[in-house]
């Protein structure tokens, strides 16, 4: 026979405190959610709305018709900057300095990661501090310097001078990133490779690099979103049709004279913002595994 | 003509002195086992040997060439290590041809290469394999045959079998000792394992706080321990040791057991140690546990040179082929043997036989081995 369990007040109690707790925390998490989605949503839904609609209504409503012209308009029409090619220029000038900073700071990364934590050499723990160092300091910082470096290069307001700064900035974190992977290597690895001839190249290539791809999704979605999110380099170092699309956006903002076309601006912001969220939607998965993924075994 | 030579090798770390002057000739075809406590030196020596540690003061030759600043690649050397080292992301085909591959073997005699160590290690149907999807006892053997493929002039390795489990440790053990067997490479074997040491050595060099305790072939390195400490690191349980002081018996040396009173604690020792031993001396008797035990013991019973000695029993430890048992004599605690069907029961008195052909005596201070 089976047993039938009692009625249990002080179970019944116990259970009942703790639906209510979870309910609480639901509401509070729900909450918290939605104020912080609302101001995606507004962009995106002005973004489809009409001017009149807007003005009429206000910024914070429900579009009556959707509309996608002035995504349109926004991609290759609009008047920015001087030009009235739209936001397109600016973009591709985004892409043309986010690619190649973001390949070369990484690949440079992964190779003092590599000599940092696997060839260590006398003062090599120093330097690794002193490039890290980097991580904590403020970009207004090297402002100036890096004004009188491109000038002195001849790359003042070129796309060739923001890759550069960027590359540089960018290695700090880079190093930090892979030189910390790498450190998790085991040491063994190395001299097996080494007994078995191989050098310095060939283990990084043949050993280190096949290991690494965790760590370099993580090293390249930091830095892409980094740099194509970065607004004070690209304001400072560049300008007119040179502009990378954050500084652009902000003389899209302060356009001035004529009536402030928010439709046209959000969508010119969601256009602008939406490479970082591509890559992190479909690279976040690695960035969160490679963040806390420590020894390979 | 020595395959090795190691002279006068220190290693410092900074202040730290991890090798002092080690000297180790190793004849060609030998199987050289260096076996110590762990921070004794031996893994820095061997891989100062391998080049992957730089040496301090000293010299290191393998045949006749002096190798102490010669990158590992050009040693002629092959290694296997405790953690395998297998590169994770390769095949254990690609693992066994890495080597031949950075050396610009031609295809085809790396493949011929490949077929003969994977028949000899039984590897054969693994080569597609990643070290990830191997257990741990086909990992060694991959390690192995990454190592027996170079066909070099010196095999090293370090603790090889000391990831593996008990059993596959001891399967392992007899395997290298076949392909030692059999191919007659000189080799360098490093573990903590003073069994391991035991079966697999031509001759073991014992390591303790960076100096060689002593060189000599498993035998002599069991029987004839150098000084106390190789006594007590070779063997298990250890040898026990009982302070004494040596009297006249009969006009023959005798150790009288400091801790103890009566004559039954007095050790008459063979006419042969007359000349060793003087009247007075303090010396130290090393007993192995195996080498006494109850008074009709097999083992000892059989022309040995018996003195008997009486104990009472403390603990019982069977150990299924024998049991070991601990005994109190005056209040020296002795580990014994006795065969596992004469198991005694716990505070008996028991009277025990030593062979005395075994027995070691040891100078107190210096704590080296006297020499009849």
């Amino acid at each position: 026979m089976s047993e039938v369990a009692a009625y249990d007040p002080m179970a019944a109690v116990a259970g009942w405190r703790y639906r209510r707790a979870r309910i609480g925390v639901y509401v509070i998490l729900i909450a918290v959610a939605i104020y912080a989605i609302l101001p995606l949503l507004v962009i995106i839904l002005n973004s489809f709305r009409d001017l009149d609609d807007i003005a009429h209504r206000g910024l914070i409503a429900i579009p009556l018709a959707f509309s996608l012209d002035h995504w349109g308009v926004t991609w290759n029409k609009f008047c920015v900057s001087g030009g009235c090619n739209g936001i397109a220029p600016f973009f591709y000038n985004s892409l043309e300095m986010t690619i190649p900073a973001t390949i070369i700071s990484t690949i440079i990364g992964a190779i003092n990661g590599y000599i940092l934590s696997m060839w260590r050499f006398r003062g090599s723990e120093i330097l690794f501090g002193a490039i890290t160092l980097g991580v904590f300091m403020p970009g207004q910082m090297v402002l100036l310097p890096w004004a009188i470096t491109l000038g002195s290069l001849g790359l003042t307001n070129t796309i060739g001078g923001l890759v550069l700064i960027h590359c540089i900035q960018g290695l700090s974190f880079t190093t930090l990133f892979c030189r910390n992977y790498y450190v998790g290597i085991p040491e063994d690895l190395i001299k097996a490779a080494r007994i078995d001839g191989a050098g310095f190249w060939r283990i990084f290539r043949k050993i280190v690099l096949p290991l690494s791809p965790p760590i370099l999704i993580v090293t390249v979605i930091w830095q892409f979103t980094g740099i194509w999110n970065d607004f004070l380099i690209g304001l400072v170092f560049s300008s007119g049709s040179g502009q990378p699309i954050t500084a652009a956006l902000i003389g899209l903002a302060t356009a001035g004279t004529s009536v402030h076309e928010y439709n046209v601006e959000s969508a010119a912001v969601l256009i602008g913002a939406l490479p970082p969220l591509l890559i992190y939607f479909f690279g976040g998965r690695y960035f969160l595994r490679g963040l806390t993924q420590g020894a390979i075994k | 003509m020595a395959s090795l030579s190691v002279r006068r090798l220190t290693k410092r770390f900074g202040p730290v002195e991890v090798l002092k002057s080690v000297d180790l000739e190793v004849e060609t075809g030998e199987f050289v086992v260096l076996v110590g406590p762990s921070g004794c030196g031996k893994s820095t020596l061997l891989a100062m040997i391998a080049g992957l540690e730089t040496v301090t003061e000293g010299e290191i030759r393998i045949g006749d060439r002096l190798v102490n600043t010669m990158p590992p690649k050009d040693r002629n050397i092959a290694m296997v290590f405790q953690s395998y080292a297998l590169y994770p992301t390769m095949t254990v085909r690609e693992n066994i041809t890495f080597g031949m591959e950075s050396r610009n073997v031609p295809k085809a005699e790396r493949d011929a290469a490949v077929a003969r160590v994977s028949s000899l290690l039984h590897i054969d149907m693994l080569l597609n394999r990643r070290p990830g999807q191997l257990s741990g006892g086909q990992r060694q053997r991959v390690a192995m045959g990454r190592a027996l493929v170079r066909d070099p002039q010196l095999f090293l390795f370090d603790e090889p079998l000391s990831n593996l489990d008990a059993k596959l440790r001891v399967e392992m053990r007899t395997e290298i000792k076949k392909l030692h067997q059999g191919l007659g490479k000189t080799t360098v074997y490093v573990t903590h394992d003073q069994v391991e040491a035991m079966t697999l050595a031509s001759r073991i060099a014992v390591l303790h706080q960076g100096a060689v305790q002593q060189f000599a072939e498993p035998r002599t390195v069991y029987d004839r321990p150098a000084n106390m400490f190789v006594a007590s690191f070779m063997g298990s349980p250890a040898m026990n040791f009982l302070p004494a002081e040596i009297v006249a018996d009969n006009g023959r040396p005798a150790a009288q057991l400091s801790a103890a009173n009566g004559s039954q604690a007095r050790l008459p020792l063979s006419a042969d140690w007359a000349r060793a031993v003087s009247t007075g001396q303090k010396v130290v008797v090393g007993i192995r546990p195996e080498s006494i035990g109850p008074h009709l013991h097999n083992g000892i019973a059989s022309g040995a040179e018996v003195r008997t000695l009486e104990a009472v029993i403390d603990v019982v430890e069977p150990t299924g082929a024998q049991t070991m048992v601990l005994v109190r004599v005056g209040d020296r605690e002795v580990i014994t043997t006795f065969p596992s069907d004469a198991t005694p029961k716990i505070g008996e008195k028991a009277s025990l036989a030593i062979d005395m052909r075994k027995v070691c005596l040891f100078d107190p201070s210096s704590e080296h081995l006297l020499q009849r």
